[in-house]
């Protein structure tokens, strides 16, 4: 039995095996043969099932992620079946009598160096395309089980990290929990374990290497331990706690359709944050009473170029309609910083996190900001969306925004597209933007406070520098009193305040915030239930 | 012998999907079918070799068809390039 720490980002147990994703590859050394014919067969066999694997992951695909998505795969079954491709294979073999997953991996890199020529940045993309079907041969070749093949089952992932559009297309029925190398409590795989209930382990001591494949290991996310092949003694007491975790979850669904209250009889608005429209189906099994923050982003990283009107319509559209009347706040596109999108050109930034991102972003590129825009208005008749501007520090940033928007609403009148009524609010997550909340309340119609960023900024730590990582309290008192200042303000002004960080999840913190004034939470939707369980015990205005 | 022009309209030009679907239309045809745009020729059944043309927006095309079955190619390729690209 082996042991593995790191840092656990969400709770919870699972026992099963391990699928190790993104590992790396190990440099294929030419090795001569004789038999050419015999590996010119295997090469036959490999690419047979290759092509298996990718009919196969291409009917999950289409159930999973739609049909559109799926095509990809498609796609790379065509790429195995081209002739050019599998001639060039051969023809290696037989001319430099070599084994077989040196002959496909010298194909790939020629046939990806052909993209890499091109002159559109989307062609160039390709050669990813060609690099991964060639390694799914090469996997077959060496009979161990391709990536995109091993989450066909239920798994624990082992991975570096996830980024951004891989967490978006992995499939939450097969996946045990979350174990990264890398990553940090604010990392992606930490907020969609969050979304999607799975037990997560980041910045650990793991070996992401292809050994760890089909073991059997326990995940103790309550502690931050992996063990890999764990006995008996150690599996009984995990299996109670399993046990206790479905009983306790059983519990708090008795919550679901009732209200939340404070002890003293305070209603708080307990609202859900999402990053896809797929996520929705998690805000409504959780209860959540509307989505405080529809982080809009996600649509547009992990492609090449931003997402049509149409197809940001369609998203913010099923959101609004499957929420029905309820609250759903949708935040323009925040990239930037850790987020990026190739098409919107970054410089390479000194400061990213003090760089062009959020709101700062999305005035550079009106075009595109008026298109998410439209988008929005367009689906507004569907429900009842609200619109948020990310990273603000000024007033003529929000007169700016504003002002768009107006236009917008403008454009659509002249065309006669129907929409609703659209509030606009803010996020304070700067200090410039919790000093001047006195001003900006009397702009907008909301605010929703991120406390990750509120912290990071004001106290000048890096949420991403695990070393700092104690340093980072979103307790401190200079944060709180920006806050207690954010609330103070907005009440003067009749306005509501939210808080959208991943604070308030413990007791403490909870009851802080809303004593100081908040009038509504969004969190990840695991956390709803148990959080209307909190603050059904708390005393917003304790006696004496 | 048949063949036809055809000016595409797709802004991505004919990008992985559009080549996939083309190559799989392509494919139903024992005709070979051969796509020139300037200098550059691919066999429209190979997927590496359409994709490798890299044709933009505004690209004139012309399809060669030749083969037994050419003339219900022809029609075929025609509305798959008007829906598609």
């Amino acid at each position: 039995m082996e042991i593995y720490n790191g840092k656990s980002v969400y709770g919870g147990i699972a026992i099963g095996k391990i699928a190790v994703i993104g590992a790396k590859e190990e440099v294929i050394v030419p090795v001569s043969v004789a038999n050419t014919a015999y590996e010119k067969e295997r090469f036959k066999k490999a690419l047979l099932k290759s092509k298996e694997q990718l009919t196969e992951l291409y009917s999950t695909a289409v159930e999973t992620v739609g049909k559109e998505s799926a095509e990809i795969f498609e796609i790379h079954k065509m790429m195995l079946e081209d002739t050019d491709y599998i001639e060039n294979v051969e023809k290696i073999i037989d001319e430099e009598k070599i084994m077989a997953e040196y002959a496909v991996s010298k194909t790939g890199q020629e046939f990806s160096e052909r993209f890499l020529k091109m002159d559109s940045e989307y062609m160039r993309e390709r050669s990813a395309d060609v690099t991964d079907i060639s390694q799914r041969v090469i996997s077959n070749l060496k009979g161990k089980i391709p990536d995109g093949q091993k989450l066909c089952e239920k798994v624990i992932i082992v991975a570096e990290d996830l980024t951004p559009s891989e967490t978006i297309s992995l499939d939450r029925k097969n996946i045990l929990a979350f174990v990264t190398a890398g990553g940090s409590t604010l990392s992606h795989t930490a907020i969609l374990a969050g979304i999607m209930n799975i037990p997560a382990i980041v910045a650990s001591n793991i070996p992401v290497d292809n050994s760890l494949d089909g073991s059997i290991a326990a995940v103790d996310a309550y502690s931050g331990k992996i063990y890999i092949n764990p006995d008996n003694a150690l599996l009984t007491p995990l299996r109670k706690r399993l046990d206790e975790d479905k009983k306790r979850y059983l519990e708090l669904s008795k919550l679901r359709g009732m209200e939340t209250k404070t002890k003293d009889g305070k209603k708080i608005s307990l609202l859900a944050n999402i990053s896809s429209s797929k996520d929705v189906s998690y805000a409504l099994e959780n209860d959540a009473e509307g989505i405080g923050l529809f982080r809009s982003e996600f649509l547009y990283v992990g492609r090449t170029k931003p997402p049509s009107e149409e197809e940001q319509f369609e998203a913010y559209k099923e959101v609004a309609q499957k929420m029905q009347s309820k609250t759903v706040i949708i935040r323009t596109f925040d990239l930037g910083a850790d987020k990026r999108a190739d098409y919107l050109t970054f410089e390479d930034e000194e400061n990213p996190a003090l760089g062009v991102r959020g709101i700062r972003l999305s005035l550079e590129n009106e075009e595109i900001f008026k298109t998410q825009l439209r988008a929005i208005y367009r689906a507004s008749v569907y429900g009842n969306i609200s619109i948020m501007y990310p990273m603000i520090i000024s007033e003529e940033e929000v007169k700016r925004a504003k002002l768009i928007s107006e236009q917008v609403r403008n454009e659509l009148k002249e065309k006669n597209i129907l929409f609703g009524n659209v509030e606009e609010g803010v996020m304070i997550e700067t200090p410039a933007a919790a000093l001047i909340s006195d001003k900006l309340a009397r702009m907008v119609d909301f605010f929703s406070i991120g406390t990750n960023d509120l912290t990071q900024y004001t106290l000048a730590v890096d949420r991403q520098n695990s070393r700092i990582g104690n340093l980072y309290d979103v307790m401190h008192l200079s944060v709180l009193n920006l806050i207690k200042m954010t609330c103070e303000n907005a009440h003067k002004n009749s306005i509501w305040v939210g808080v959208c960080g991943e604070m308030g999840g413990d007791i403490d913190a909870c009851k802080t915030l809303l004593s100081l004034g908040i009038d509504e939470l969004s969190v990840s939707p695991t956390k709803i239930l148990p959080l209307r369980e909190i603050i059904s015990k708390i005393e917003v205005f304790p006696k004496g | 012998m048949k063949n036809f022009e055809y000016t595409i309209k797709d802004e991505n030009g004919i990008h992985a999907r559009p080549a996939g679907m083309l190559v799989k239309e392509a494919s139903k045809f024992n005709s070979d079918i051969v796509l020139e745009s300037g200098e550059k020729k691919a066999d429209a059944k190979k997927i590496f070799a359409v994709m490798s043309m890299n044709v933009k927006c505004g690209d004139k095309l012309s399809v060669l068809i030749e083969g037994s079955d050419e003339a219900q190619a022809e029609k075929v390729l025609y509305e798959f390039f008007c829906n598609n690209l």
